[in-house]
């Protein structure tokens, strides 16, 4: 327990130090909802799909989400090339603890992002329709978030630097954004686009937040829940027999 | 007394490459421990081998009487280190630092707590306990490892060149400490140094390593009489040949190494 909590205390306080980076990270999230949101808001309209930044925002927060956490899973790397992940593996505590200490860290901050960028998303027009189920969506942003950390501890695991870093960045974070229904309905899509979004367990915790922010989604909530929870787990399991089996 | 550290027939490969090439040595309960060689012998490849850090390839280890393969969290909780390389977390105070490792290594709350006040006055940095470590200088990091590696008092504390970079003031006082602590509490120090002035006035016996292999074990005095010399360094010398290494490959280049190997050799 006192490994899991000490692990999960260093990443959020090494995260409130960076003020700049947490500023810098919601820059992205911001030019998406305003560029996106207001120059696609018309067409989308027109098409009859209602209101383009109610239906973009519940995107962006689940873009801050995977974006923080796959970045803080791959922090591995980073420990690994300062030399303080020798210090960690050298201790007397199990390194499942500490995996899962870390991930909890990784999803609190991806947490925090989300709740950040939810309420950027208020000033373009952005509202909930039942603030009472503001609550629940950070709950649900929590599990994306152990889910892409546990996703980038495990991939960070295997890569020795930080060469490998673009290749994750465009062939793994970009695809599951751009091919999670962040930006466009999952209905009527071409049917490979179509089978990749089901795949892609970003399209889950996607769609639990359209459903529970704007009342509107593809799939069901509980679908959504149960599909997150067991792809965390599993990446969980994953991740953390990978990070017990690095060498230095 | 028994034996702390028991190493046989240990080999490391890394692909066609032998690091560590079937050595066996002990090291006794309560000694002060020198593992020397030049550059690329295979110190810290051994080392990394006796703390869980690196699976070895063949041959066995004993520390503590736990076997690290079968066991390593009772090896991890028999020893300490202080790294080569830094391995403090930079986004972190000292005192943090200091703290984190307490906590990870189980002592409790107001022990841990009165060591590491101890520990910081110790190595002077104590008026700087809460000042991030990225900002210190490299003489002031090295102080801090060497205050944490003490923090959790192991059975056994390895050293990896802890005074490179130190001043003599410094190295004076660590080693006064750690003989210290070697006396009182009867904790053995496994270390290794370029500085043979150091290994010949600090360490109760000596081990030289060289092309991976132990070339010769004793004490200082014993290594100067079989080799016929009036120091240690003469006699390390005649030992290893004069010439110049190559420096050991950095970090960087050890992990890409390892990745090549891990992919199979084949990255692109």
């Amino acid at each position: 327990m006192r490994t899991i909590y000490i692990m999960w205390l260093r990443e959020l306080k090494r995260y409130l130090r960076s003020r700049s980076r947490i500023i810098g990270s919601l820059g992205q999230p911001l030019l998406f909802l305003l560029a996106l949101g207001y120059g696609l808001g018309s067409v989308f309209q027109k098409a009859g799909q209602g209101n383009y930044i109610n239906f973009l925002a519940p995107g962006i927060v689940g873009m801050s989400i995977i974006f923080t956490a796959i970045f803080s899973g791959i922090g591995v790397i980073w420990d690994r090339q300062f030399g303080f992940l020798k210090e960690t593996m050298v201790a007397p505590v199990s390194r499942f603890n500490i995996m899962i200490g870390r991930t909890l860290g990784g999803a609190t901050i991806a947490t925090i992002q989300g709740t950040l960028v939810f309420l950027l998303a208020l000033i373009p027009g952005f509202r909930p329709y039942n603030w009472a189920l503001v609550l629940p969506t950070i709950l649900v942003m929590l599990l994306v978030g152990l889910l892409f950390t546990a996703l980038g501890t495990g991939i960070a695991s295997q890569l020795q630097d930080m060469q490998g870093f673009q290749l994750i960045v465009n062939f793994l974070v970009m695809p599951l954004f751009f091919l999670s229904g962040s930006l466009f309905p999952l209905t009527g899509l071409p049917k490979v686009l179509s089978a990749i979004t089901k795949i892609d367990p970003l399209s889950y915790g996607i769609d639990a937040f359209r459903i529970l922010l704007t009342h509107s989604g593809h799939y069901s909530l509980s679908l959504d829940i149960s599909v997150l929870a067991v792809v965390t787990l599993v990446f969980l399991a994953l991740g953390s027999y990978l990070f017990s089996k690095i060498q230095i | 007394m028994g034996n702390i550290i028991e190493v046989k027939n240990l080999s490391r490969k890394f692909g066609d490459f032998t690091a560590v090439n079937d050595i066996s040595f002990d090291v006794k309960e309560g000694e002060v421990f020198a593992f020397l060689g030049p550059n690329g012998a295979g110190k810290s490849t051994t080392i990394k081998m006796l703390t869980t850090l690196l699976q070895p390839t063949g041959g066995s280890i004993s520390l503590n009487g736990h076997n690290p393969k079968n066991d390593p969290s009772a090896v991890r909780s028999s020893f300490g280190i202080v790294f080569q390389d830094p391995s403090l977390d930079d986004e972190l105070t000292a005192w943090e630092n200091m703290e984190f490792h307490g906590v990870l290594y189980g002592v409790e709350k107001k022990l841990r707590r009165k060591r590491i006040d101890e520990l910081l006055k110790f190595v002077e940095l104590d008026d700087r306990k809460d000042s991030l470590v990225k900002e210190f200088s490299g003489g002031m990091k090295r102080r801090l490892e060497i205050a944490r590696g003490l923090l959790h008092h192991p059975k056994v504390i390895f050293l990896d060149e802890p005074t490179l970079g130190l001043d003599p003031q410094t190295r004076n006082h660590m080693w006064t400490y750690l003989q210290e602590l070697n006396k009182s509490e009867g904790v053995t120090v496994f270390f290794t140094t370029h500085y043979m002035e150091e290994a010949s006035r600090i360490a109760q016996r000596i081990a030289i390593i060289d092309h991976g292999k132990i070339i010769a074990t004793g004490t200082s005095a014993e290594l100067q009489t079989q080799t016929q010399t009036a120091s240690l360094e003469d006699a390390f010398l005649k030992l290893t040949g004069s010439e110049i290494r190559d420096e050991e490959a950095g970090a960087g280049d050890r992990m890409r190494m390892m990745g090549k190997m891990f992919s199979g050799g084949g990255r692109r």
